[in-house]
C-alpha cells in the first residue's frame, strides 16, 4: 500500500503574546511580569495515512486538529519533526479564502481555481461543472460581496471538489449551507472516496465521520489521544452517549458551525 | 466501469509521486514557475482597485497628473526655479520612477496583511503578494510613461536607443530593489503592524533625496566629491538620473551637451552598479522572507 501522508514526531509550538503595545511591554518588564509564553499546539504527533483511506479527525476545541491540518496542507511547517504528502493537495480549509468580494462569481472561480493549483485549460474544462455544483444561477456575473454567506460557500466547494487532488482536506465542510446542499456534498465527499483519494476530514459530527471515515484519530492537547476504528474513536470522546434532545441529533448527522 | 479504470490510472500515477514535504515549495522561483496565479492575482489587484469606481482606470492619470501639477506650481512657478530647461519634464521623469518605488514599497510592505485570508489558509508561496504588488505598480506606470513620452515629443524629443536603454536600466533598477525591500518589509509588518506606518513616513523622504525637483548640478556643486559619491549610491537616485537621460535630456535645445553637463559622466556604469545593489538588496530580502516567513500564518 502506498502512503499518502506521513505525520512524524511532528511538533508546532505557538507563541502567546501578553502585551501588544510597546507601552504595554515596558510596564509589563518593569514590573517583571511575563511579556510572552509558548505552548505546544501539537506534541510530537506521529501517524501515516494510506492512499485511498478516509480519516475522521476528532477532538475538542483547542485540541491542535486545525494546526495539524495546516501542517498536512502545506500552510504551516512544524517545528520539530517531520509532515510528509504524496500527490496534488485540495480542499475545504477555507472555501472562501481567495475570493475578493469585489470581483464576480466567474472571476473568482478563476482564482480560486488557480490557488489551488489548477491550470487556465484545466479550469475550462471543469467551469461548467464548477457552476452546475455550485448552483449560484445568475448570481454568476455578481460581485461574490453581494453573496449570501451560503452561496460564497457553495463557490468555494465547488472548486474545491473539482480539483483532481490525491488527497482531499476538509475542516467542517458542513457547518454552512441548507440541507439540500449538504445532501450534495455528503454524496460529492462518497464519491471522492470511490474514487480512490486519501481523505482528512475535521468534524465533531460523529454520524457523518461514522458515514464518511474508516479511521478515526482523536486529537487531546496536542497529543494522539486515539488511533483506530471509527466507532471506538467514537466511544472514546464520549460522542456517542445519547443526549436525547432533537437538535443535538441534527448536530450529530450534519455538523454545526464551530 | 469507467470509474474503476480511473482508480486504477490514478493508483499509478500515485505510486510515482514521490513523498514531499507539502510547504517545501516557496521561493521567488516558485512565483515564477506559478505564473498564471500571479498574473491571475495581479489582474485581480487592478480590477479591484477600480471596480466600483466612476471614473475606473481614468484615477491612475488623474494621480501622477495632480502631483504633477503640485509640483510644478510650488518648486516652479512659485519658488522659481525656472534655470532648467523644460522643468516640467525633468521633475515628471523623476516623479514617475519614484512614484513606481514607493508604491511598491507601500503596498508590498502591506502586502502579506492585505491577503491574509488566503495566506493563513492557503499553501501558495507568500513571495507571490509582495511581487505582485510591484507588478500592479508597474501597470499604474504605463498611463503616465505614455503622458511623459506624448508631452516629450510636443518638445520635440526623438527616442534614442541609448535613451530606450536608459529606461529600461531605470526600470529594471526599482522592480529589482522595491520587490526587496518589499519582501523584506512585508514580513516584517506581519509581526510588527508599526512597519506599515514607518515605511510610509519613510517613502515621503524619497522624494527629496533624489535629483528630481533640483538638478543634479546643484548636489554636484553644494556636496563635497565625497558626499556625490555617497548621494549616487543611492540606486533610486540612479534611476531619476537614467529616467532624465531617457526623456529630458533629449528635449533640450542642445542634447549632447546637456547629458554631459547636467548628468553624471559614468551614467550607465554608475546604474549597472545599481542593479548590482538591488540585486543584493533582493537575495538579503529573500533571505529574510524565508528565515521568518515559517511563522507568518500564527502571527495574522
Amino acid at each position: 500500500m502506498t502512503e499518502s501522508i506521513i505525520v512524524d514526531h511532528a511538533s508546532k509550538r505557538f507563541t502567546l503574546r501578553y502585551h501588544r503595545t510597546f507601552k504595554q511591554m515596558t510596564v509589563a518588564m518593569a514590573r517583571r511580569q511575563e511579556v510572552s509564553d509558548t505552548f505546544w499546539a501539537l506534541d510530537d504527533v506521529s501517524f501515516t495515512v494510506n492512499q485511498g483511506e478516509s480519516i475522521g479527525l476528532m477532538g475538542l476545541n483547542g485540541s491542535g486538529k486545525s494546526t495539524l491540518l495546516k501542517l498536512v496542507s502545506g500552510v504551516m511547517r512544524p517545528d520539530r519533526g517531520k509532515v510528509l504528502t504524496r500527490g496534488r493537495i485540495a480542499g475545504l480549509i477555507a472555501a472562501k479564502a481567495g475570493f475578493h468580494p469585489q470581483l464576480t462569481g466567474r472571476e473568482n472561480i478563476y482564482i480560486n481555481a488557480a490557488i489551488n493549483g489548477m491550470t487556465e485549460a484545466e479550469t475550462e474544462r471543469k467551469f461548467d461543472e464548477i457552476v452546475e455544483f455550485a448552483d449560484i444561477g445568475r448570481f454568476l456575473e455578481t460581485p461574490v460581496g453581494h453573496y449570501s454567506s451560503g452561496m460564497a460557500a457553495r463557490l468555494g466547494f465547488a472548486v474545491s471538489v473539482s480539483v483532481d487532488s490525491d488527497i482531499f482536506l476538509a475542516d467542517e465542510v458542513l457547518a454552512v449551507g441548507d440541507k439540500p446542499f449538504k445532501a450534495k456534498c455528503m454524496e460529492r465527499m462518497q464519491q471522492i472516496r470511490d474514487e480512490g483519494r486519501t481523505i482528512f476530514y475535521v468534524s465533531h459530527a460523529a454520524g457523518s465521520v461514522r458515514k464518511m471515515c474508516d479511521r478515526v484519530i482523536v486529537l487531546e492537547e496536542g497529543k494522539v489521544g486515539f488511533d483506530g476504528g471509527v466507532d471506538e474513536g467514537i466511544k472514546y470522546l464520549h460522542y456517542d452517549e445519547p443526549t436525547g434532545s432533537q437538535e443535538e441529533h441534527v448536530d450529530d448527522e450534519l455538523g454545526a458551525d464551530v | 466501469m469507467a470509474d474503476t479504470l480511473a482508480k486504477a490510472t490514478g493508483d499509478g500515477r500515485r505510486e510515482e509521486m514521490p513523498l514531499v514535504e507539502p510547504s517545501a515549495t516557496t521561493g521567488l522561483f516558485e512565483v515564477f514557475r506559478r505564473r498564471y496565479l500571479l498574473k491571475l492575482l495581479v489582474r485581480r489587484e487592478i480590477a479591484a482597485r477600480y471596480q466600483g469606481s466612476f471614473l475606473g482606470m481614468l484615477w491612475s492619470y488623474i494621480n501622477p497628473l495632480s502631483q504633477f501639477f503640485m509640483f510644478y506650481v510650488v518648486i516652479g512657478v512659485i519658488m522659481g526655479l525656472r534655470n532648467i530647461e523644460n522643468f516640467g519634464v525633468h521633475m515628471f521623469a523623476g516623479l514617475i520612477v519614484v512614484t513606481f518605488f514607493n508604491e511598491t514599497f507601500n503596498a508590498g510592505t502591506r502586502s502579506i496583511r492585505r491577503n491574509k485570508g488566503l495566506v493563513s489558509k492557503m499553501a501558495v508561496p507568500r513571495e507571490m503578494f509582495p511581487v505582485a504588488s510591484m507588478m500592479v505598480s508597474g501597470f499604474h506606470m504605463g498611463p503616465q510613461l505614455v503622458i511623459l513620452a506624448s508631452a516629450c515629443l510636443l518638445l520635440g524629443w526623438v527616442p534614442d536607443p541609448v535613451g530606450m536603454a536608459a529606461l529600461l536600466l531605470a526600470v529594471v533598477i526599482i522592480m529589482i530593489l522595491g520587490t526587496g525591500l518589499a519582501l523584506m518589509f512585508s514580513v516584517a509588518n506581519v509581526y510588527f503592524q508599526d512597519v506599515g506606518n514607518a515605511i510610509n513616513v519613510l517613502t515621503n523622504f524619497v522624494r527629496f533625496g533624489v535629483p528630481m525637483i533640483y538638478p543634479y548640478t546643484m548636489v554636484d556643486d553644494r556636496f563635497g566629491p565625497g558626499l556625490v559619491d555617497l548621494y549616487l549610491a543611492n540606486p533610486i537616485a540612479q534611476a531619476v538620473l537614467l529616467m532624465q537621460r531617457a526623456f529630458w535630456v533629449g528635449t533640450t535645445s542642445d542634447p549632447a551637451a546637456t547629458a554631459s553637463e547636467q548628468l553624471p559622466p559614468n551614467l550607465f556604469v554608475l546604474g549597472s552598479i545599481s542593479v548590482g545593489v538591488a540585486l543584493v538588496v533582493l537575495v538579503v530580502g529573500q533571505w529574510v522572507f524565508s528565515r521568518f516567513e515559517n511563522r507568518i500564518p500564527e502571527h495574522l
